[in-house]
């Protein structure tokens, strides 16, 4: 079976800058994969190669068998990859569960004439749609706030959101940039138990940037570690944990 | 169709209700009112004019308001819609002696037509990020108006004439369409009020079908993330398209409404003054608020013309007016406030 995602010798410059470089990894069916790194790694600027945010300067990004290379962000989205931020954006002025059905554009599609005719097909669609919007907000715990204005949730309840949001455009990939930012120990526990769950309901892959070592040592199976824009090393969370360099890097020298 | 019925009376949809029964409500007093009473011609006269308003405001707001871009030459859209209807009123007159069938054909292909100019326009800004549209469309404005100016149309037993020169066509008992600055200077006047109220209802339904689908929430992510909406899936320009294509050819609309409802019309009508006198209804009206905008645009349009005879007072009070619509339409406490009220008279409707 090919993996899910697979990077060689990745690396983007800005200007004189090389953020990213010579970067190879890899990701499996179903596996929950942590990137982590000090601040300014370089890890945000992977997800935002992985999904044609930024065009890498250098390497390939194959999904699934396929290489990316001449896509757009919304086609790396259809081709089965979908992110959450590290800065949260969620369309601010939406209702919560209208964040999550905009989701679904590509995956329930009618025209623009069933639109306006209001159609069997658009009345369907609609109706899969909202079933499944509700089914997710149930997940994320969202659903009794379903009617509100999205940017009128607290913090916490915003990044579960966006992790809705992205599990609704069905992925094989889903990208988690600093997931438990900004949340209190209780709703990060609750969390690692949701990510699991959402990646053994919807049989996904994850790869997840995180600075709370508790939640990535406890919910990654393996570990690639970003210094400077270059791998520094991967392993699994025990390895990890005991490399040396990797003390090093975060204590600095 | 069902389905909007029922929605439309649902609890969820309050201010999709109110529109429609506003307009109707208004629809039905003032046809009730003109049957008894006799009202002064300078009132009569602001009916199709405000209707047309009003579908023109609703229009702009699909664009500033739900797809976040600035469009500064809507007029445009609205001059294009009204020489066409003209001309199709014109050539048809001799084949469609039904006033109603050729009011709608007019307004069916000036609606076609500004939907084509503003397909041709937002494509390729649209693909472009940036507030590129707002700096296209009010040169589109001034260029269109420039042009209708200079073109001279007229037919007769030997097929339509054209010039961009001059006014002599050499016509064997024809018809001039368009003479240039002068416009159109001899239209049947078919439009009525219930054919505006009708476009308002039919603006409306289009507006809330859009909104409620995925191309509306396409539509609004769009305008909210830009990033984010695209690592969804969205496609921005192509949404971004859809909502000014469909404000275009609304716009038209209104405009061929308009143009049928005088005699006479100049092009000079249509120039940036009234690109931005719908602007600042909507924004008034507050963006996205589709029932600031029927009422903005119905007390800003129509105060300034009764209040002519007031003179030297008039701006002066159209200034209170103006603060005061700002103050209902945008303030959150008042909108609480009215939706308390609205929920009354449900529960109230509901209990019956
Ligand atoms: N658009 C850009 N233009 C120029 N430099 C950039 C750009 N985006 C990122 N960088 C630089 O690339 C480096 C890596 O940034 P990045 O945001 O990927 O770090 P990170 O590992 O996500 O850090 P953090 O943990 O703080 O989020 C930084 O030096 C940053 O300044
Ligand atoms: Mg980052």
């Amino acid at each position: 079976m090919n993996p899910v995602l697979e990077v060689n010798n990745l690396g983007i410059d800005f200007g004189g800058l090389t953020a990213v470089n010579n970067l190879n990894m890899v990701v499996e069916p179903h596996e929950i994969v942590g990137l982590i790194g000090p601040n300014g790694a370089g890890k945000t600027t992977v997800f935002n190669m992985l999904t044609k945010v930024y065009e890498p300067s250098r390497g390939n990004i194959i999904l699934n068998g396929q290489d990316i290379a001449k896509m757009n962000t919304v086609e790396v989205n259809k081709a089965g990859v979908a992110r959450t931020f590290q800065n949260i954006r969620l369309f601010a002025d939406l209702s919560v569960i209208d964040n999550v059905k905009s989701g679904m554009n590509n995956l329930y599609p009618y025209s623009v004439f069933d639109t306006l005719l209001h159609t069997r097909k658009r009345n369907e669609n609609e109706k899969k749609i909202t079933e499944k919007a509700e089914e997710l907000l149930k997940i994320f715990n969202l659903y009794d706030a379903k009617d509100i204005e999205a940017s009128s949730l607290p913090y916490g309840a915003q990044r579960r959101l966006e992790i809705a949001r992205a599990l609704a455009t069905d992925p094989k990939l889903l990208l988690l940039d600093e997931p438990a930012a900004g949340m209190n120990p209780q709703e990060t526990d609750e969390l690692m138990q949701t990510i699991r769950f959402v990646r053994d309901q919807f049989d996904i892959a994850i790869l997840l940037i995180e600075h709370d070592m508790s939640l990535v040592m406890n919910i990654c199976e393996r570990i690639y570690v970003l210094n400077y824009g270059m791998l520094l090393a991967k392993g699994s969370p025990e390895e990890i944990r005991n490399d040396d360099r990797v003390i090093k890097a975060y204590l600095g020298d | 169709m069902k389905n909007f019925m029922s929605d439309l009376f649902s609890k969820k949809n309050r201010s999709r209700t109110i529109s429609f029964l506003l307009v109707i409500a208004v629809y039905i007093i003032i046809e009730i009112l003109s049957k008894s009473i006799r009202i002064p011609r300078l009132f009569t006269s602001l009916l199709v004019p405000t209707c047309c308003y009003i579908v023109l405001g609703l229009s702009l707001n699909l664009v500033v308001g739900f797809s976040g871009e600035l469009s500064l030459g809507h007029a445009g859209f609205m001059a294009i819609g009204a020489f066409t209807a003209v001309c199709v009123s014109g050539l048809s007159a001799s084949f469609i002696t039904n006033d109603i069938i050729r009011l709608l054909l007019s307004i069916i292909i000036g609606s076609i037509v500004a939907g084509i100019f503003g397909l041709i326009i937002s494509v390729p800004v649209l693909k472009l990020s940036g507030d590129y549209l707002a700096i296209v469309t009010l040169a589109f404005g001034q260029i269109i108006k420039s042009l209708i100016n200079n073109i001279y149309l007229g037919f007769d037993s030997n097929g339509l004439q054209f010039s961009f020169v001059t006014n002599e066509l050499n016509l064997q008992n024809g018809k001039m369409l368009l003479s240039g600055p002068m416009g159109a200077t001899d239209t049947a006047k078919i439009s009525t009020f219930t054919f505006g109220i009708i476009l308002i209802l039919f603006t409306l339904f289009v507006i809330y079908s859009l909104i409620d689908s995925k191309y509306g929430r396409a539509i609004m992510a769009a305008r909210d993330n830009r990033i984010a909406a695209e690592s969804i899936g969205i496609n921005i320009s192509r949404t971004k398209t859809l909502a000014f294509v469909t404000s275009a050819i609304l716009a038209g609309m209104a405009g061929a409404l308009y143009a049928l409802n005088y005699s006479t019309l100049q092009p000079a009508k249509f120039d940036f003054n009234t690109s931005i006198l719908v602007l600042v209804y909507v924004v008034f009206g507050g963006l996205g608020n589709i029932n600031g905008t029927i009422i903005a645009t119905t007390v800003l349009y129509i105060l300034p013309e009764l209040l002519r005879s007031l003179q030297d007072y008039r701006m002066l009070i159209y200034a209170i007016v103006l603060i005061v619509v700002m103050q209902i339409t945008n303030s959150a406490a008042l909108k609480q406030k009215a939706d308390k009220i609205v929920k009354q008279i449900f529960k109230k409707g509901e209990r019956e």
